[in-house]
């Protein structure tokens, strides 16, 4: 084990496999430089700008590139310099990609990787910060996940790289430098599709994932001095949800919060809140809580807006009292 | 079963003009039958490429078969005839039936996806798979491979984001892409005026300093001879390059078009006595490669292995209702 910074983590995933797949190739804005965030740091001068590869500032075309690549036997990882510069991108994902496999009739495949660094708290304002997750939640065919650790973001990295199907890949940014954690050394993958509990308690449950968990973690630890003992589930994978583990995490204490960055309406909030209605409601003591953005368009750029905007811990750890309470 | 398969290099040039006119035959058929399957009430949509078959037959001729990476788009009866889809397989997927090689009766017919002569699956949206073309490309290059891929395209995609990125990208590394579009001058309804300020869309080429051509696309044999000459210089590494193939569409767009609303008699009647198959026959009898009768011997045989696909490709099983679940992601069972 080695303790590593969630920035650390991602690069040590891709060079790892850009070593592993001669074909591999890592796609993107400034990403020859090292990118916005340095997470391709090195790259170039390692692998060479064949497969460390600068794109035209045309997010359609990363995308859409990405996709044939993939077509004639080269592993491609795009990135999306913001999530929140997806959209244009939002078809050759959702009408391509994601539809490949099916309307082939299972003839081909689209494995691609499009990581994305997202998520608030950074003054980012209203395209820096966005969590998109939900749109790409929505579209059967891809598969999305948001690491909250180290380990994850190293493990769920390499299972996305060599999954057979298109994954999005969303980082945190706010994480990149704000959380360490314990690394395997030996190479590994944590497997696309199953959540993780982070804490057990009797006394309420909390659903999160990224920046979201460490908020609400921080929050349990809060109330467990005043003696209310939280489930933390960390989802890690938002799509194909891990319904088992929030079903089995939901009847454990029959009270639910969800917390994420997204805004509340039509956020997987909202589908992780219909999943425990429809298969676990017998066991609620509690109507099912959300905590998430409010309902406009994406965070303000000051400080005073932001932190209005985006749950933190303190707010966090309210809803949880008022729910433990109920 | 009278299936044409593209000839091998070396071919002599009267047998290659004989295959192509055979193909721009049965292409045609397939077309022509598809629409009146549809107003049969057998087919619930058909989109054929009636009138293009210059294009797209002169076109694929050119294509080395099962190396180089194809990507037509939903008029191109005729390139898949050419890379040997069958008139069965091609009516199996207009009565989407279960053994449809194109997606197993998921896809509106003439959404091409052929694995074995590396035909991609594609999409309706117009343009989206240019950049897949330009990513094949990449691959192949990145690989070392002496691959081309082609994309075809009407002028309607030309107006898209998509066409000028994939442009773009394909002419800073220099890929082995050649983009070929069908132009018929109508993208539905909408005329070249209401599209583009530009006269041609080979002039669109230029701002990416992709070298461009405009052929004759009812000329089999322009085309043909342009497309070759590309396909060569793309292999040797010499970059991508665009044609424009003017054509013209000789029927409504789709089987739920009246092009009658936009588009006057006197203009299609014009462009039908340009019918690029008449042309060809013509040509060849005067050259003495085919003789007349000939001619009309193979209508007859076209029409007669149309007749047997028809009837086949009907009698054929649908795909199971839950079948409707499957191929979301990569089964247990492997697959690609």
């Amino acid at each position: 084990m080695t303790e590593s910074t969630y920035i650390e983590a991602i690069h040590a995933a891709l060079e790892e496999e850009l070593e592993r797949f001669p074909t591999m190739v890592i796609l993107g804005e400034d990403i020859q430089e090292g990118g916005v965030f340095r997470v391709t740091d090195g790259f170039l001068d390692r692998f060479g700008p064949q497969r460390v590869l600068d794109t035209p500032l045309a997010e359609s075309s990363i995308a859409g590139v990405a996709i044939g690549m993939a077509q004639n036997g080269a592993v491609p990882v795009a990135e999306i310099q913001f999530a929140d510069f997806s959209f244009p991108a939002f078809n050759q994902l959702v009408s391509e990609a994601a539809r490949w496999r099916y309307r082939s009739n299972g003839a081909s495949g689209c494995p691609i990787v499009v990581r994305m660094p997202y998520g608030a708290g950074i003054q980012g304002a209203l395209y820096h910060s966005q969590s998109p997750e939900a749109f790409y939640a929505h579209v059967p065919g891809l598969k999305v996940v948001a690491p909250a650790t180290p380990h994850d973001a190293k493990g769920l990295l390499k299972a996305a790289i060599r999954d057979p199907d298109p994954v999005i890949y969303f980082e945190h940014k706010r994480a990149y430098r704000l959380i360490r954690g314990d690394v395997p050394d030996e190479d590994y993958v944590v497997p696309i599709g199953k959540a993780a509990l982070r804490r057990e308690g009797g006394d309420l449950t909390v659903i999160a994932w990224s920046m979201m968990l460490h908020e609400s973690l921080e929050a349990a630890s809060e109330l467990a001095a005043e003696g209310i003992e939280t489930t933390v589930l960390d989802l890690r994978t938002l799509a194909p949800l891990d319904r088992d583990a929030i079903l089995d995490a939901a009847r454990a204490t029959g009270k639910v919060l969800i917390v994420h960055e997204d805004n509340i309406s039509g956020g997987l909030g909202g589908e992780i809140a219909a999943l425990i209605a429809e298969h676990a409601f017998d066991y609620l003591d509690a109507p099912i809580r959300r905590l998430a953005t409010p309902d406009i368009p994406a965070m303000p750029f000051s400080k005073p807006l932001e932190d209005y905007w985006l749950p933190s811990k303190e707010r966090s750890a309210a809803a949880m009292r008022e729910l433990a309470a109920y | 079963m009278t299936r044409i398969h593209q000839p091998e290099s070396g071919i002599r040039a009267t047998d290659l003009h004989r295959r192509m006119y055979r193909d721009m035959l049965l292409a045609r058929e397939i077309n022509d039958r598809m629409l009146i399957l549809n107003r049969q009430g057998r087919a619930a949509f058909a989109v054929t490429g009636t009138g293009h078959e210059a294009a797209q037959v002169g076109s694929a001729h050119a294509l080395k078969r099962g190396v180089d990476w194809v990507l037509p788009y939903y008029r191109d009866t005729g390139v898949m005839v050419v890379l040997g889809m069958s008139a069965e397989q091609i009516m199996l997927s207009l009565f989407a039936k279960a053994d449809d090689p194109n997606s197993g009766g998921r896809q509106m017919p003439n959404h091409w996806s052929f694995p074995e002569q590396r035909v991609v699956t594609r999409s309706s949206v117009i343009g989206a798979n240019l950049p897949h073309a330009a990513g094949i490309a990449y691959a192949s290059k990145l690989r070392g491979l002496d691959e081309v891929a082609v994309v075809y395209f009407g002028e309607g995609a030309t107006a898209q984001g998509d066409f000028h990125e994939a442009l773009n990208f394909s002419a800073i590394h220099q890929l082995p892409v050649l983009f070929f579009c069908e132009n018929n001058g109508y993208a539905i309804s909408e005329t070249s005026e209401k599209q583009m300020s530009v006269r041609h869309v080979a002039e669109r080429a230029r701002g990416y300093d992709i070298p461009a051509s405009t052929v004759d696309g009812n000329d089999v044999l322009a085309v043909h001879q342009e497309m070759r000459w590309s396909v060569e210089e793309a292999r040797r590494g010499h970059g991508p390059k665009l044609i424009e193939a003017k054509t013209y569409r000789l029927v409504p767009h789709t089987s739920s078009d009246d092009d009658r609303r936009y588009r006057p008699r006197a203009e299609v009647e014009e462009w039908a006595r340009n019918d690029p198959i008449d042309r060809f026959r013509t040509r060849l009898i005067e050259a003495g490669t085919l003789a007349d009768e000939e001619g009309e011997q193979w209508a007859a045989e076209v029409r007669e292995e149309v007749d047997q696909a028809v009837d086949r490709a009907w009698a054929a099983a649908d795909p199971a209702a839950e079948s409707a679940l499957r191929h979301v992601f990569r089964e247990a069972d492997g697959s690609p």
